[in-house]
């Protein structure tokens, strides 16, 4: 049975400031920059309002702040912090080390482009660079999407065969500056829900214990950790991340039945007799949405498939939504300088083609800098992808969508 | 602090326990050996990378008998703020793992190069925001971990591998960073410096530190055999000779009513009231081989007049604020 929920008006920052306020960690420790700024002042809000029993540490920069995480989650608290582009390229280092020693952080991510030259708007080139950093990255198409995360993030993270560190990924301005409709849970349910932190078992020099400093049984955190096992620790990360892959729908369903909304890693839509559809992250998806109902008031068969989690990659059910569509177009907000294509156009490919299928496949590069997707570009998408259907090849693997040549 | 003395202090268990793969000779080993002689109940450690993270914890040895964190280079005093963030708000909500704990003291070590340069930033920060934790500078004057370079720490004329003794350039240009006097004046509650020489000073200054509510900064001198070139047997004697010849006088500084208030510690307050028993700075700088192009093959007189004149400039410097 679901929850009661409330419907209140609020951006993405909001939601993530409220829902991460509902789940109360014991640390938050945050750095402003544009777009996410607003999370860190709704949550001092809270804090100075004593509405949370959070410890608000208003660290002196991007590195700090997950430093200062990283610090408090290996006590066994739970910590939270946010950031953008070029303050999640600062993180860089804290980024691999947090994942690394297997601290289940929760971080929000307000994707922005990533300097230079300077830009404070919307793409994914801040988040697609920290892709194989050992973060799960949840992507939202909205509001709704963000505050159902930052609820359900805790639980991916902590979950006891995965305990890797969370980024619940969304587009700056256009979700964390865009006021909309939110249902919202109570807050104990919320509480229930996320429960207590769990940790994993550890052999430490003084017997086996849970992974946590605790001055009772003391642990080493953060060893040097040379040819003799670094090997096999960073295989125990490769294993939690295919955990992950299993628990990711586990909690998805457990959370679906509190609020009603499920759930899922791909969200396929009208894809059952699709001739040619689009796959991509983010909120351009909602867009991508209304254009399919437009083509299809046409009579032309298109589809759509959003995708939610882009680390772990969903291999089986990109497969599964992808069906037997025969050509796929690739919509994404990064390029990757001097690879064949954008980051969500490899692994798609690789999946696709590993499974024996033939789909035809070409990547869109659209949005760089914030710049808008409009329809009529995501037609003209839809039109490429037409042309491939008939001439049966792909001339153009990877295309700019929307940029002056 | 009755328990502060060497006898009890010996019955007390290794928080810091032998076998380290730190260096024949290595300073770091006394100062942090007595550092954790000085705790006072739980404590949580934080390390910067260096010597002492990387020979104290070779997976799966370890060196440490306490809760034990590393995890880069320039952050630790931000870990440390995380740290004490996270143990204050289990404390206030009576919830988490260690909100049993009625105290837990968190103390951070970092060598120069994390403190003078890669972490000053997150020390800086840490310290306006009033954490209350513990910073423990081992300060052995260069990146010793990576190869005797250069840093923000090394003193003028010294050697390093990127301020090499040249036939143009003789060693490091410019003056050390006077680390304690910007720590100072960020309205830090305590400051002291400490000598391995002085073993029972370390411990005490140690202990102070840790029961001041709010940031405390230690800053320790720690010859290091291979960098310095010296022979491992002298350090305490070398370590000893930086603070005779006032290079690296020992001090507390208080915070009293919003004024910092300095205090000569005993060996440094000896040579105040009686400065004819000052060793010359040669003294300190002759048995080094980093300095060792300072006299040979000839005698760079100007250089060392420089040196001399900088160590005595500070020391009266210190002398006027401490009222010694």
């Amino acid at each position: 049975m679901t929850a009661n929920q409330k419907l209140v008006g609020m951006n993405g920052d909001e939601a993530s400031a409220f829902a991460t306020k509902q789940v109360d960690p014991d640390v938050v420790a945050a750095y402003p920059i544009t777009p996410q700024t607003i999370i860190v002042e709704r949550y001092s809000e809270y804090v100075a309002d004593g509405q949370v029993g959070t410890e608000f540490v208003a660290v002196e920069s991007e590195h700090s702040a997950l430093s200062a995480c990283i610090g408090a989650e290996a006590t066994g608290a739970r910590a939270f912090t946010a950031t953008a582009a070029n303050g999640l390229a600062l993180m860089w280092e804290m980024i691999f080390i947090a994942s690394g020693l297997r601290l289940p952080i929760v971080m929000a991510v307000a994707n922005r482009a990533l300097s230079g030259p300077i830009n404070i708007h919307n793409d994914h080139s801040d988040a697609m660079g920290a892709r194989d950093s050992g973060w799960i990255q949840i992507f939202c198409e909205n509001s709704q999407e963000v505050y159902d995360a930052s609820v359900e993030a805790w639980r991916i993270a902590e979950h006891p065969e995965v305990q890797l560190p969370v980024m619940v990924c969304f587009d700056g301005f256009t979700i964390s500056h865009t006021m909309e409709n939110v249902y919202v849970l109570p807050d104990e349910e919320v509480k229930r829900f996320v429960g207590k932190r769990v940790f994993m078992r550890t052999k430490g020099h003084m017997g086996e214990t849970e992974y946590r400093l605790d001055p009772t049984c003391p642990i080493s955190i953060g060893p040097l950790d040379l040819q003799d096992f670094y090997f096999e620790h960073k295989l125990q990360e490769v294993d939690a991340m295919n955990e992950a892959l299993k628990a990711i729908p586990k909690v998805d369903d457990e959370f679906s039945k509190v609020t009603g909304r499920p759930l899922q890693y791909m969200y396929p839509y009208r894809m059952e007799d699709a001739e040619v559809a689009v796959v991509g992250l983010g909120s351009a998806m909602g867009t991508v949405r209304e254009v399919v109902d437009e083509l299809r008031t046409q009579g032309k068969k298109v589809g759509m498939i959003k995708q939610r989690i882009f680390r772990p990659f969903p291999e089986e059910a990109l497969l599964e939504a992808i069906g037997d569509v025969p050509v796929l177009g690739v919509m994404e907000k990064a390029a990757s300088f001097g690879s064949p294509g954008g980051p969500l156009y490899e692994d798609v490919r690789t999946t696709v083609y590993g499974s024996g299928k033939k789909t035809l496949i070409a990547d869109y590069i659209h949005g760089l800098g914030g710049r808008d997707t409009s329809p009529d570009m995501i037609r003209e998408v839809f039109a490429g992808l037409v042309s491939i259907r008939k001439k049966g090849k792909v001339d153009r693997p990877v295309n700019f969508v929307g940029v002056r040549e | 602090m009755s328990e502060l003395t060497l006898k009890e202090l010996s019955k007390k268990p290794e928080l810091f326990s032998g076998g380290a793969r730190l260096c024949a000779g290595c300073d770091e080993t006394v100062i942090v050996r007595m550092v954790m002689k000085a705790t006072r109940g739980p404590t949580i450690v934080t390390n910067a990378t260096g010597c002492l993270e990387v020979a104290s914890t070779i997976f799966p040895f370890t060196a440490w008998n306490l809760p034990w964190i590393h995890s880069a280079f320039e952050n630790t005093a931000a870990t440390a703020s995380g740290l004490e963030a996270a143990v204050k708000a289990m404390k206030r909500k009576k919830e988490g793992p260690l909100a049993g704990y009625p105290q837990i003291d968190i103390i951070g070590f970092a060598g120069d190069g994390g403190t003078y340069d890669i972490g000053f930033q997150a020390l800086s920060g840490a310290i306006e925001r009033g954490h209350d934790f513990t910073y423990v500078l081992l300060d052995n004057e260069a990146y010793m971990n990576t190869g005797i370079q250069r840093s923000g720490g090394t003193p003028m004329g010294a050697a390093t591998t990127t301020t090499p003794a040249g036939k143009v350039i003789h060693g490091k240009t410019e003056t050390k960073k006077p680390i304690d006097d910007i720590i100072i004046a960020h309205g830090t509650p305590y400051v002291a410096t400490l000598n391995a020489a002085w073993p029972l000073d370390v411990v005490k200054k140690t202990r102070k530190a840790i029961e001041v509510d709010g940031p405390t900064f230690l800053h320790a001198i720690v010859p290091c055999s291979r960098g310095w070139r010296y022979p491992p047997e002298k350090t305490i004697a070398i370590s000893r000779l930086a603070t005779q010849s006032c290079v690296f006088p020992l001090y507390e500084c208080k915070q009293e009513k919003g004024k910092p208030v300095y205090e000569l510690s005993a060996p440094s307050l000896a040579i105040a009231k009686r400065p004819e028993t000052k060793k010359p700075v040669e003294a300190y700088l002759e048995p080094q081989g980093r300095f060792r192009h300072l006299f040979r093959p000839e005698r760079q007189e100007e250089l060392i007049k420089a040196i001399r004149e900088s160590v005595d400039l500070r020391w009266q410097i210190l002398c006027e604020r401490a009222g010694a």
